[in-house]
């Protein structure tokens, strides 16, 4: 695998984050559980579209072929590079703020280390996705220490949220020969010593929230390789429809 | 503040725009200090409108009434000497 090779897998990897979370919070618009709240939702959405749309502008680039909208919405399931976590499906509320929390975690301490990438490009899309995503720790975090604290419903859907999502957290982590590739280049990072950063921060979080991390023998992986949960085929199926069934069909 | 339906308390929101003072834009629900602010970033500030936010629980304001109107404003209605029309203006000062 080349540099450039693997430099595209990888910007299409941090695209397909974007896009498919994007596209799951977009779910919510209408259905928040308060005005403001569907609000705050959409917006974080459109945050995440913005990043997706730059990342796949910079992956058309080092392609030089496909083009944003190819990418976006004409490859099939095993092509798409995202992480299991931000695939899944909504749930209650506390669900997706769970989701949110552990994915833009993740995305803070990711873009924190590509600051120092050696790729001009990377740094710059990781500056702005950095000032993003910490909003989105915020308001995803505070909402879990409010829930843990709040009603013993609100703490048990936590609760319960955290459970089922945890299984797909070691998937964040996982790395394969584009990493390896970009890292001998100091364009990449060791996703291992971003681990511990996540790890602790997530952890300071659920304890302010009297919410527990669940101990679990099956973690489930695969997505940077293209494998993946049921559930992507339905998200593409409905993300997808317009561009095939009208190819090129702009606003 | 009564709250006879399901939604969090109201807070009213102030933003500062460039450098004028902070001017009121509106209200927004919310069950803290931090969910009001954040909940006024996202609604009031989303096309980049604002550098500082502050919100205040509606509750906490005391206003007058429309009763209370007639005692608090009409006495100011015929004195028009409380307006500074009767000097000359020097000339070039133009925003006095």
């Amino acid at each position: 695998m080349t540099t450039k090779e693997a430099l595209y897998n990888y910007v299409l990897r941090l695209a397909d984050d974007n896009l498919i979370l994007a596209q799951r919070l977009a779910e919510w618009c209408s259905c928040g559980p308060i005005l403001e709240e569907d609000l705050a939702i959409t917006n974080i959405s459109l945050d995440l579209l913005g990043q997706a749309e730059d990342f796949y502008e910079y992956a058309s680039e080092l392609n030089g072929e496909k083009n944003v909208d190819e990418l976006a919405f004409l490859r099939s399931e095993r092509e798409y590079f995202n992480h299991l976590l931000v695939e899944q499906p909504n749930g209650d509320f506390a669900c997706s703020m769970v989701r949110q929390m552990l994915f833009a975690t993740y995305a803070k301490h990711l873009y924190e280390a590509l600051l120092n990438s050696r790729d001009e490009k990377l740094v710059a899309l990781a500056t702005k996705g950095l000032k993003e995503v910490k909003y989105h720790f915020r308001h995803s975090s505070e909402w879990i220490i409010r829930f843990g604290k709040g009603t013993e419903e609100s703490n048990v859907r936590t609760q319960n949220a955290i459970n089922e999502l945890w299984r797909y957290t070691d998937d964040l982590f996982e790395m394969n020969e584009t990493d390896k590739v970009l890292i001998t280049q100091s364009i990449g990072f060791s996703l291992k010593d971003i681990y511990p950063l996540w790890k602790a921060e997530i952890s300071h979080v659920l304890d302010a929230a009297n919410i527990t991390i669940p101990e679990l023998g099956n973690v489930i992986t695969g997505g940077i390789n293209g494998m993946h949960t049921e559930y992507l085929g339905h998200i593409l199926a409905e993300m997808q429809f317009l561009q095939r069934a009208h190819p090129g069909a702009k606003w | 503040m009564e709250n006879n339906n399901d939604q969090l308390p109201l807070w009213e929101v102030f933003i500062q725009k460039g450098g004028s003072p902070f001017k009121h834009e509106g209200s927004i629900h919310a069950s803290d200090k931090n969910m009001a602010l954040q909940n006024a970033r996202d609604i009031y500030t989303r096309r980049g409108e604002g550098r500082l936010i502050w919100v205040v629980p509606s509750s906490s304001i005391a206003a007058t009434t429309v009763e209370e109107e007639a005692e608090f404003f009409d006495p100011a209605d015929d004195k028009i000497y409380r307006h500074p029309t009767f000097y000359k203006m020097p000339e070039g000062a133009k925003n006095i």
